[in-house]
């Protein structure tokens, strides 16, 4: 369960398990509790009753700093982008790289090659403010999966894409799954979700109400990479 | 344009600027000028602790291992002949005494004149005789028997072994050696205070930065990191600034004591150890400054969920 302060309940009596190397989609309306599900995944947010666990450790027990080593193996797309403003997108991109101390010559080519990927060769030494929307998500897609996590964690992430890259970003996930990757994407683009053979797990009002084929398991007491 | 420069200028070094943007914030105008400011009062203070110790040295090594006898006026002794002559013959015997020196009464009347007028210079006023008694610090004489004998031969003489003033003078400059440990204590105290508020005032200004270093995986060491640097920067900055400021206060200062050309006041040469001491107090305040950053964030960090 999960409620901000004394407001209501935000998620209710969800039970999920989501397992090592699985792909998913977490869609619903807005407002429905995507975006807080995946805040207690990414150890932004602990539940106010109930347990969450990942990679095989509840996520009330580890210390600050095992905490941030936790956290370095999971790839954050948020729905903002949070990108720093006074950085570049090469240093963004190479952010993650930086606090996990494996910045380096090859880290950097890392950095160019996949920002070429993604589109913004042309891009790389530009400062967030002058990049469109749809620019400043790439960098952050790519600042979200340059570490290979484990853990990749998207909330809208081809809010502000055209279809066509929105497509494209989304095989670059299956690209990364294939690799060991467990993905989590949540979007309310259920056109784009329909084109892809994963499960789907709906949230209505804080609750998962309807589990398409194959969706995450339910009656698991546990939410995140087992 | 300024800012693109520098990013390409940190590409072509291949390293990532500070992700927490502190090179933009107010402290980056104040904090050096604070810290120049503390650094600069603790500067004076220790250079006037160190003057006022060189002071006390100077007047303990002058005045231990000499004695002054006053003969009062009406004492035979106190006038040039034979009584004199046998008090000097008398005390310079003794076991310890290495000199026995009557002031003359031309250099007596030479020292009081400006104070006491032609009245001296005549003759009129009855003067004390002073004798000066060399003594050797390392074997004493027996005060007792010393002053014993000036009694036995000029009755009514007083024995001076400027003990007493000196024990007040070396209270005088222990107070002030004392004061100024207070003064470089407060000074201290105030930095890391305000260095605590500005640290605060940053962490309160990036917090979103911060934020997002924490949920890619940044421990709260290099959250520190980020703002320890900064501050030692400043404070190296700042304390340079203020060392620097108190140099010409510091030769002002000598330059009116030497003019006054007392023996009583203190003078402003420095040892080359206290000159070292005073060059390392930017780098202390540098120190100091970026331990203070360093803690406050920590803490601050620690109390966040």
């Amino acid at each position: 369960m999960l409620r901000y302060g004394d407001g209501p309940e935000i998620l209710k009596r969800i039970s999920l398990q989501f397992d090592p190397g699985s792909y998913h989609f977490l869609v619903g309306a807005s407002g429905a509790g995507k975006s807080s599900l995946l805040r207690m995944m990414y150890l932004a947010q602990h539940p106010s009753a109930g347990r969450v666990a990942l990679f095989g450790r509840d996520i009330a027990g580890p210390s600050r700093s095992e905490t941030a080593l936790m956290r370095r193996r999971i790839g954050v797309v948020f729905q903002d982008f949070r990108l720093l403003d006074h950085l570049t997108a090469r240093e963004n991109v190479a952010l993650p790289l930086h606090i996990s101390g494996q910045a380096g010559a090859r880290s950097a080519k890392d950095v160019e090659e996949l920002l070429t990927w993604v589109g913004l060769a042309d891009h790389m030494d530009a400062l967030p403010p002058t990049l469109s929307g749809g620019q400043k998500q790439r960098v952050a897609i790519a600042r979200a999966v340059i570490g290979r996590p484990s853990l990749l964690l998207a909330d809208e992430p081809t809010g502000n894409l055209d279809d066509r890259m929105a497509v494209r970003l989304l095989y670059l996930f299956e690209e990364l799954n294939k690799i060991g990757t467990t993905v989590v994407i949540a979007t309310h683009n259920e056109s784009l979700v329909e084109r892809f053979r994963h499960p789907v797990t709906r949230l209505r009002d804080g609750e998962a109400v309807d589990l398409a084929p194959g969706a995450a398991r339910p009656e698991s007491p546990r939410a995140g990479n087992g | 344009m300024a800012i693109l420069k520098k990013a390409k200028r940190q590409k072509a070094k291949g390293r990532l600027r500070q992700p927490v943007p502190l090179d933009r914030d107010a402290s980056v105008r104040y904090l050096p000028l604070l810290v120049a400011i503390m650094v600069y009062l603790a500067a004076l203070a220790l250079a006037g602790a160190f003057s006022m110790n060189k002071l006390a040295e100077r007047w303990d090594s002058g005045l231990t291992g000499a004695l002054t006898l006053q003969v009062p006026a009406e004492t035979a002794a106190a006038a040039d002949g034979p009584a004199l002559d046998a008090l000097v013959t008398a005390l310079a015997g003794l076991p310890g005494v290495l000199a026995v020196e009557p002031m003359a009464r031309e250099e007596m009347t030479d020292l009081l004149e400006p104070w006491l007028g032609e009245t001296v210079a005549a003759g009129d006023l009855p003067l004390p005789r002073i004798v000066a008694i060399t003594i050797d610090p390392a074997n004493p004489p027996d005060l007792e028997a010393l002053r014993g004998r000036a009694a036995e031969l000029a009755p009514g003489s007083q024995l001076d072994d400027h003990q007493r003033w000196l024990a007040r003078l070396l209270d005088l400059t222990r107070a002030v050696e004392i004061m100024a440990a207070v003064v470089v204590v407060l000074v201290i105290l105030a930095a890391c205070i305000m260095v605590a508020f500005v640290t605060r005032m940053g962490l309160a200004a990036h917090d979103r930065a911060i934020e997002l270093l924490h949920l890619i995986g940044a421990q709260d060491s290099y959250v520190a990191r980020q703002f320890q640097n900064h501050a030692l920067s400043l404070g190296l900055r700042g304390g340079l600034l203020g060392f620097l400021c108190a140099l010409p206060t510091l030769y002002l200062a000598r330059f009116l004591l030497q003019r006054i050309d007392s023996g009583l006041l203190p003078e402003l040469s420095l040892r080359p150890l206290e000159w070292a001491l005073l060059i390392l107090l930017p780098v202390a305040a540098a120190l100091v400054t970026m331990l203070t950053a360093r803690v406050t964030v920590l803490r601050t960090l620690a109390r966040m969920p």
